[in-house]
C-alpha cells in the first residue's frame, strides 16, 4: 500500500493551493499496455510521486519450468519476451549449453544470428509503434505493422508459427532453414523494412510535435541509470555504449562490422533515435550473416542431446530406445550452476540455471530487462506532466510477460 | 418492448429485431483485454494485412461502457481476475465474450498456482478461439461466428449461464 | 582461482567460505554476516569496480541444511568482468542484511525474493509481495509449495 503523501517531501511546493491527488492508472488501460499498474500522486498535471504496480501477467514460469524436462522449457520461454521470442529461445539455448559444454556448429550460429536481428528489429518496431499510437500518431505503427508481417512469415516458415516460435533446440535448432529462406530474408531486410524504417523516419526524426513531445522527456544521467541497473537501448541512450555483442561478443557476432549507437540525454527523443538506428545496424548484421553463412550440420553431432532422424527411429531398436529416452527423461545435464547473458532487445536477458543433475532444471531465473526499467519508472516521470508519463512508458518498452514472468 | 400474450413478439416488432440486429452485427464495438502474447495477434487482426475493419469490428473501445464485445485475449491470473470480472460487470447489454487463445479458454499450458483455469470460471464466455497464440484469421473467425449469433438472435451465453451472472 | 576471487578471499579471509569458477563463472560463496560490507567493497574497489547489480535471486536447496540461498550477481562496466556471490541461511532464520543502500536496483529483485521464497531482507524499506496479491498465504517458488496449490481471489474454489 502507498504511504501517505507528506507534502512537504523534498521541498516539493504545490503549484495548485489544493491537497495533491492520488490517480490510479491501470492495470486495464489502453496506455499501460493492459497489464501494468501506476499509482501516481499529482498537483494538478505534475506528478509528484509515482509508484508502479505489477504482477497481473504473473505466470509462473519459474514453477512450471521446474516441473519439465530442458526441452519442455523453450516453449515457455517464448512467452517471456512475445515481441521477440526468437531471442529468449537462443538465450536459454545458449544458457543450458553453457552448462552442457558443448557448442553448435557454425551454421547453427549463423542462423541464431539471423533470427535474433530479426527479432530484435521486430521488437523495436512494437515498441517504437505502439509508444507513438500512445502519444498520437497512429500512422507510424502501421507502417511498422506491415514490415511485421512480411518478417512473421520468413519466421513461419521456419518454424511454424508467427509469434510463438520455439525454433532453437539445445545443441541446435528445430530443423535446417528450407530452400531459399535467406533469399526471402535478404528480400525483406533490402526492401519491405527499410522502406518501412525510411517512412517514420521521414514522419517523426523532424517532426516538430514529436519532438515538442519528446525531447527532454523523462531523461536521465548514465550515472544513476546504471545504479538503476538499465540496460540496453535505455541505458545506450543515456550515451553508455554497454552492447554484450560487442563488449562480450557470443555466437559469432565478433565477426560482423556494426556500430552501437548511443544517444545524449537518455530521454524519450534519444531512446527512439537509438532505437531506430539499431534497427539500421541489425539490417547490416544479417545481411553480413546471410552472405557469410557456412553449409554443414546445424545439430550438434551427439546422441546424448540430439533426437535421431525420424526414419531411424522406425527402422532401428537403438534409435527408437535414445528417441524414447530424451522424450521421455529428457536430455542428461549435469549438475552446476551457469549465468548466461545475451543482449536482447530491451537489454540484458540473462539466465541463471541451477542443475542438480536429471532431466529437469531445479531453478531457472530469469533476468529480464524489464524489471529494473519499470523500476527506475518513478526516476524518469517525477515532476513531468500525466501525458509525458505515457509518452516515457512507451519509449522504455514493457514487456509484461518477461517482466512478471 | 412489448410482446404479445403468447411471448412471440408481435410481426411489427420481429422485423425491426431483424434490422436492429443487421445493424448491430456490423458495428461492434470491441474491447480488448489484452494482456499477453494473443494482444499481439489482436494487433495484428487490426492491422493493415488482416484488417477487422472489413467486418465492422475495427473502433476498439477502452472504456467498457461503451463496447460490447469484450475480447479477452491472454493469460488471466488470480490477480486480474477480479479486474477482469470488474470490467464484463460494467458493460451494457447486450454484450458477448470472446475468450481467445488457449490460456484465456482453459489457462493454457500454465496449470499453476498463479493462473485461473478459463476465463470460464468467472464470466460466461460466448465464442472460444483456440491457438497459442491464435492467427489473426482466428480473431476474424470470432467476430463473424458473433455476427451469425446476433443474426440469428440465438441466446447469449450470459443468457445461457443463469448461474455464472 | 580467477583474479577477483583472490582479491576477495585476500581481504576478507575467512568470510569466504567457497569459491570455485565452474563453466567459467567466478562463484563465491561468502558468510551472511557482513554481506553488505562485502557488497561496497565489490563496487567501490579499484580493481573490481561491479557497477551493476544485475540480478538477485533466491534458491531453494530442499533437503538440504542450510536450505536457502540468495544469489547476487554483479557486472562491472569498465573492467567487464562479472561475478556470483552466494549467501546460504537456514531454514529457520532465512534472514541477510538489505542491499538496497549499495545498489537501489535491487530493491525490487529483494522484494521478490521475500514474495517467492520469503527470505527476510533486513533493512529494506519496504518488504512487501510484489508478484502475488495481498492476501496469498505462502511462498509458492518454495519447493514444499505445490505447484498447483490455488488461492483464487474470485470465481470457485479448485
Amino acid at each position: 500500500m502507498m504511504e501517505p503523501f507528506d507534502s512537504d517531501a523534498g521541498g516539493a511546493k504545490l503549484d495548485l493551493q489544493s491537497e495533491p491527488m492520488i490517480l490510479n492508472i491501470g492495470p486495464s488501460h489502453p496506455a499501460t499496455h493492459t497489464t501494468l499498474r501506476f499509482r501516481t500522486v499529482l498537483d494538478g498535471e505534475t506528478i509528484l510521486d509515482l509508484e508502479p504496480e505489477f504482477g497481473y501477467l504473473h505466470r509462473g514460469f519459474e514453477k512450471e519450468s521446474e516441473a519439465a524436462t530442458w526441452t519442455q522449457v523453450i516453449p515457455y520461454t517464448d512467452r517471456l519476451n512475445y515481441c521477440s521470442a526468437m531471442m529468449n529461445n537462443v538465450g536459454y539455448a545458449m544458457a543450458v549449453e553453457k552448462l552442457c559444454g558443448i557448442e553448435v556448429p557454425e551454421r547453427c550460429q549463423y542462423i541464431r544470428v539471423i533470427i535474433s536481428e530479426l527479432s530484435r528489429i521486430i521488437d523495436h518496431m512494437v515498441c517504437v509503434g505502439t509508444n507513438m499510437v500512445d502519444i498520437g500518431a497512429l500512422t507510424n505503427f502501421w507502417y511498422f505493422w506491415k514490415c511485421r508481417e512480411e518478417v512473421y512469415k520468413v519466421l513461419e516458415e521456419l518454424c511454424g508459427q508467427r509469434l510463438t516460435t520455439t525454433y532453437t533446440r539445445i545443441g541446435g535448432v528445430m530443423a535446417d532453414v528450407p530452400e531459399g529462406w535467406t533469399d526471402r530474408v535478404l528480400a525483406v531486410c533490402r526492401g519491405v523494412i527499410p522502406e518501412g524504417i525510411a517512412d517514420v523516419d521521414r514522419l517523426l526524426t523532424r517532426n516538430r510535435i514529436f519532438i515538442e513531445r519528446t525531447m527532454g522527456v523523462g531523461g536521465i544521467t548514465p550515472k544513476e541509470a546504471i545504479a538503476l541497473g538499465f540496460t540496453g537501448p535505455c541505458l545506450r541512450a543515456t550515451g553508455v555504449p554497454l552492447d554484450l555483442r560487442k563488449d562480450h561478443p557470443y555466437m559469432v557476432y565478433d565477426r560482423f562490422d556494426f556500430d552501437v549507437p548511443v544517444g545524449e540525454a537518455g530521454d524519450t527523443c534519444d531512446r527512439y533515435m537509438v532505437r531506430m538506428e539499431e534497427m539500421r545496424q541489425s539490417l547490416r548484421i544479417i545481411e553480413q550473416a546471410v552472405a557469410g553463412m557456412p553449409g554443414g550440420p546445424v545439430n550438434v553431432d551427439d546422441p546424448r542431446f540430439i533426437l535421431p532422424p525420424k526414419e531411424a527411429v522406425y527402422e532401428n531398436i537403438e534409435a527408437l530406445m535414445n528417441h524414447f529416452k530424451i522424450i521421455m527423461e529428457g536430455i542428461r545435464v549435469p549438475a552446476g550452476e551457469v549465468y548466461s547473458a545475451t543482449e536482447a532487445a530491451n537489454g540484458e536477458l540473462g539466465y541463471y540455471i541451477v542443475s542438480k543433475g536429471g532431466g529437469g532444471p531445479w531453478k531457472i531465473k530469469v533476468r529480464p530487462p524489464c524489471f529494473p526499467l519499470f523500476q527506475g519508472m518513478p526516476r524518469l516521470v517525477k515532476g513531468h506532466m500525466i501525458a509525458d508519463l505515457i509518452a516515457v512508458l512507451g519509449s522504455v518498452n514493457i514487456i509484461a510477460g518477461e517482466l512478471d514472468r | 418492448m412489448t410482446h404479445r400474450k403468447d411471448g412471440a413478439p408481435g410481426y411489427l416488432l420481429s422485423t425491426l429485431d431483424a434490422l436492429v440486429a443487421w445493424g448491430r452485427k456490423y458495428s461492434l464495438f470491441p474491447l480488448t483485454f489484452a494482456t499477453a502474447c494473443c494482444g499481439i495477434e489482436v494487433m495484428g487482426a487490426l492491422g493493415t494485412h488482416y484488417d477487422l475493419s472489413r467486418f465492422g469490428a475495427e473502433v476498439v473501445r477502452f472504456s467498457p461502457r461503451q463496447a460490447d464485445v469484450l475480447l479477452v485475449a491472454g493469460t488471466v491470473n488470480y490477480k486480474m481476475a477480479p479486474v477482469l470480472r470488474r470490467i464484463y460487470d460494467q458493460m451494457l447489454e447486450p454484450k458477448w465474450v470472446i475468450s481467445m487463445g488457449a490460456c484465456a479458454c482453459s489457462g493454457g499450458f500454465y496449470n499453476n498456482y498463479t493462473v485461473l483455469q478459463g476465463i470460464d470460471k468467472i464470466m460466461p464466455v460466448d465464442v472460444y478461439i483456440p491457438g497459442c497464440p491464435p492467427n489473426p484469421e482466428g480473431i476474424i473467425d470470432a467476430v463473424v461466428q458473433i455476427q451469425k449469433i446476433i443474426e440469428t438472435g440465438a441466446p447469449r451465453a450470459a443468457e445461457r449461464w443463469p448461474g455464472t451472472r | 582461482m580467477s583474479r577477483v576471487l583472490d582479491k576477495l578471499a585476500a581481504v576478507f579471509g575467512t568470510e569466504v567460505v567457497a569459491t570455485h569458477s565452474d563453466f567459467g563463472d567466478d562463484t563465491a560463496l561468502v558468510r551472511r554476516d557482513r554481506i553488505v560490507e562485502i557488497l561496497v567493497f565489490l563496487r567501490d574497489d579499484p580493481d573490481l569496480l561491479f557497477d551493476f547489480a544485475m540480478d538477485l535471486t533466491g534458491v531453494d536447496h530442499y533437503g538440504e541444511e542450510p536450505r536457502f540461498e540468495v544469489v547476487y550477481h554483479l557486472y562491472s562496466l569498465e573492467k567487464k568482468h562479472r561475478v556470483r556471490i552466494k549467501v546460504r541461511l537456514p531454514e529457520d532464520d532465512p534472514a541477510v542484511d538489505s542491499a538496497v543502500t549499495v545498489w537501489p536496483t535491487l530493491n525490487w529483485y529483494e522484494r521478490e525474493a521475500y514474495d517467492m521464497y520469503g527470505i527476510i531482507f533486513r533493512g529494506h524499506p519496504r518488504l512487501t509481495r510484489i508478484l502475488m496479491y495481498e492476501g496469498f498465504d505462502g511462498h509458492p517458488l518454495r519447493k514444499d509449495y505445490p505447484k498447483e496449490k490455488r488461492q483464487p481471489t474470485i470465481g470457485p474454489e479448485e
